[in-house]
């Protein structure tokens, strides 16, 4: 049976005249990976310093692990770990020597430090770099051993701030590998980034956040479905016979067929994909056309995200940035 | 996993304990740096080093402080100099430290953490006082070497050496408020500026009575004159005091001045620190 544990509602932040949380909510189910997505400045690190009890808020209420984050903070530390933009471990030491410095700052006693760095070491595929300086390391080995300091105490909530971000696609995957991971063993974890292919690929949920506000909550999924239906495009090898490409489409598709004149290309939306295809690329053989490209195309994540930002932009007049 | 179960710290008693361990663990930690890095620590002493050399062998030799005549005793009154200009200059790996602490995250980590945070700041300190005792102690070693003696009893020398580090411990919730206040590291390596004429504007290197009668002002009520004026009299180095109220009560100006530095900066840099949150 899910519980949750995350659970903010209403949660508003000003600095000065600018506010960073307008009311915000969020749920994160146990074991679950729930995504904050959103643009720079939408609120999403303000939120994540609110919940992980850096940071006091104006108005809401918010319970992380059972624990209500303003009046029992205590209780909430010992059951988050937190990541942040910035590796935050100690780049002169070494890694065993930054989990056990976390481990006694963890309040564990020497023994069971070491015993939890020696495991957090093999966990996170650092045992061979272990008695290295981590200002040697690469970006994402820093990352992965950011991660196993902030999970010392085998924490229920882990909240990751932008844990990919200026990483090389190398370090993103064993980062994105670490955190699924955690995830599988049970760990509650609340990411934010502005990848979306992160998001995709390692959020149960995903929250859309902008201006401080929550503009959708849903699966990866879910939110692409709200994209409408599969694409059928055909760009031109000679833009003369754009209307021609225009009549084959216009035969499968299920709405408004759309001309790009620059992209020498027609699309339109169909409804039986495959189908459409097959039907499409006939019509173009047994009429001795050439195409550059036929193909459908799936909305992607990116799509709905900067739909759903085009949206609440429009929806919500700003004040400033 | 009850391996993993913290400490209880619910009891006064506990919570006292806890906070004093994870003092210790910083305090450690910074320790650590300091064995790890034995040339940053070297480095660090390169320039009282080369102001001394400067001073000594390049300025000293045109400067009459005993009035007996140009560079007469010159490293007997530099020398004091050269112990309270370093005290002085500290501020700035405090500043330092903290801002990089705070910028890598280490400070939200920690402050993320069932944990005293405050043991950052005051860890900080108490690593702080330590070094710059390991400091002065180096020093010591290179004044003898370079001809500087203590005229003064064991007492009298330990009680100087006790001053500077007051000094210095004051300084430092100058380095803790400025490490807060700055934005970033960068920010804070700009400090030199700042500590430069606070250093050099004092009775460091040179008398306030050569100095233009304005400057002199100055660097006669500089807290850092008052220490450097203060050992003078205990080591029984020449002192080449002037007529204003700290020359002629240096010990006791040297007692006050940390003190009132502490009794601003401290609260100062309490509030950033909670500021943070805010």
């Amino acid at each position: 049976m899910p519980t949750t544990t995350v659970e903010a509602s209403n949660l508003g932040k000003r600095f000065k005249d600018t506010a960073a949380l307008d009311g915000f909510d969020l749920v994160a189910e146990s074991g679950t990976v729930l995504g904050l997505l959103g643009p720079n400045g939408a609120g999403k690190t303000t939120c994540v310093r609110i919940l992980t009890t850096l940071l006091r808020f104006d108005t809401g209420t918010a319970a992380v692990a059972g624990f209500d984050i303003a009046r029992e903070a205590r209780q909430v530390r010992r059951r988050i770990g937190l990541t942040g933009q910035r590796t935050a471990v100690d780049e002169l030491l070494t890694a065993r020597q930054n989990l056990v410095l976390f481990g006694k700052l963890f309040r564990l006693p020497k023994a069971a430090a070491r015993e939890r760095a020696d495991r957090l070491l093999d966990q996170f595929g650092l045992t061979e770099a272990a008695d290295r300086q981590a200002k040697g390391f690469s970006g994402g080995m820093k990352r992965r051993l950011d991660l196993a300091a902030s999970m010392i105490l085998a924490p229920q909530v882990l909240f990751l701030d932008e844990p990919t971000t200026g990483l090389d696609p190398a370090g993103r995957r064993e980062v994105w590998d670490a955190v699924s991971g955690l995830a599988a063993d049970g760990t509650t974890v609340v990411l934010t980034t502005h990848y979306l292919d992160e998001a995709d690929r390692l959020c149960d949920r995903i929250a859309v956040i902008d201006h401080g506000r929550n503009l959708v909550d849903d699966t990866p999924a879910g939110l692409k479905r709200r994209m409408g239906a599969d694409r059928l495009e055909i760009v031109a090898a000679d833009p003369a016979d754009l209307s021609a490409l225009a009549d084959i489409v216009a035969a499968v598709a299920e709405g408004e067929v759309v001309t790009d004149e620059g992209a020498s290309s027609v699309a339109a939306p169909v409804k039986e994909p495959v189908a459409a295809l097959t039907a499409a690329a006939t019509a173009v053989r047994d009429r001795a056309l050439t195409v550059a490209d036929i193909g459908l195309r799936r909305p992607t994540l990116d799509e709905a995200f900067l739909e759903l930002i085009g949206e609440g932009t429009t929806k919500a007049p700003k004040e400033d940035r | 996993m009850t391996a993993l179960a913290a400490m209880p710290d619910e009891t006064l008693a506990g919570r006292v304990k806890w906070t004093l361990h994870d003092y210790r663990t910083i305090v450690g930690q910074e320790f650590t740096h300091l064995l790890r890095q034995p040339s940053n620590f070297l480095w660090q002493l390169g320039f009282p080093i080369v102001m001394v050399l400067l001073f000594v062998y390049v300025f000293g030799s045109a400067m009459d402080v005993t009035g007996q005549g140009a560079g007469v005793d010159y490293v007997a009154y530099a020398m004091p100099g050269m112990f309270a200009m370093t005290m002085a200059f500290g501020f700035m790996n405090t500043a330092f430290a903290v801002a990089d602490a705070k910028e890598k995250g280490f400070i939200d980590r920690v402050r993320s953490m069932p944990m005293a945070s405050s043991a950052v700041v005051v860890g900080r300190n108490i690593a702080d006082t330590l070094h710059a005792a390991v400091d002065l102690l180096v020093l010591f070693l290179i004044a003898i070497v370079i001809g500087w003696r203590s005229e003064g009893t064991f007492w009298e020398t330990l009680g100087a050496f006790a001053l500077l580090l007051w000094l210095r411990f004051a300084l430092i919730w100058v380095g803790v408020w400025i490490g807060l206040l700055v934005k970033g590291i960068e920010q804070a390596g700009n400090l030199f500026a700042l500590a430069f004429p606070f250093g050099m504007v004092s009775s460091v290197f040179t008398p306030p009575e050569l100095m233009p009668g304005w400057l002199g002002a100055i660097a006669a009520w500089n807290p850092v004159s008052a220490t450097a004026t203060a050992i003078r009299e205990l080591f029984g180095n020449p002192i080449a005091a002037g007529g204003s109220w700290p020359e002629q009560h240096a010990l006791l100006a040297a007692l006050l001045w940390p003190l009132v530095i502490t009794a601003i900066f401290l609260p100062l840099g309490v509030s950033r620190f909670k500021n943070l949150s805010r």
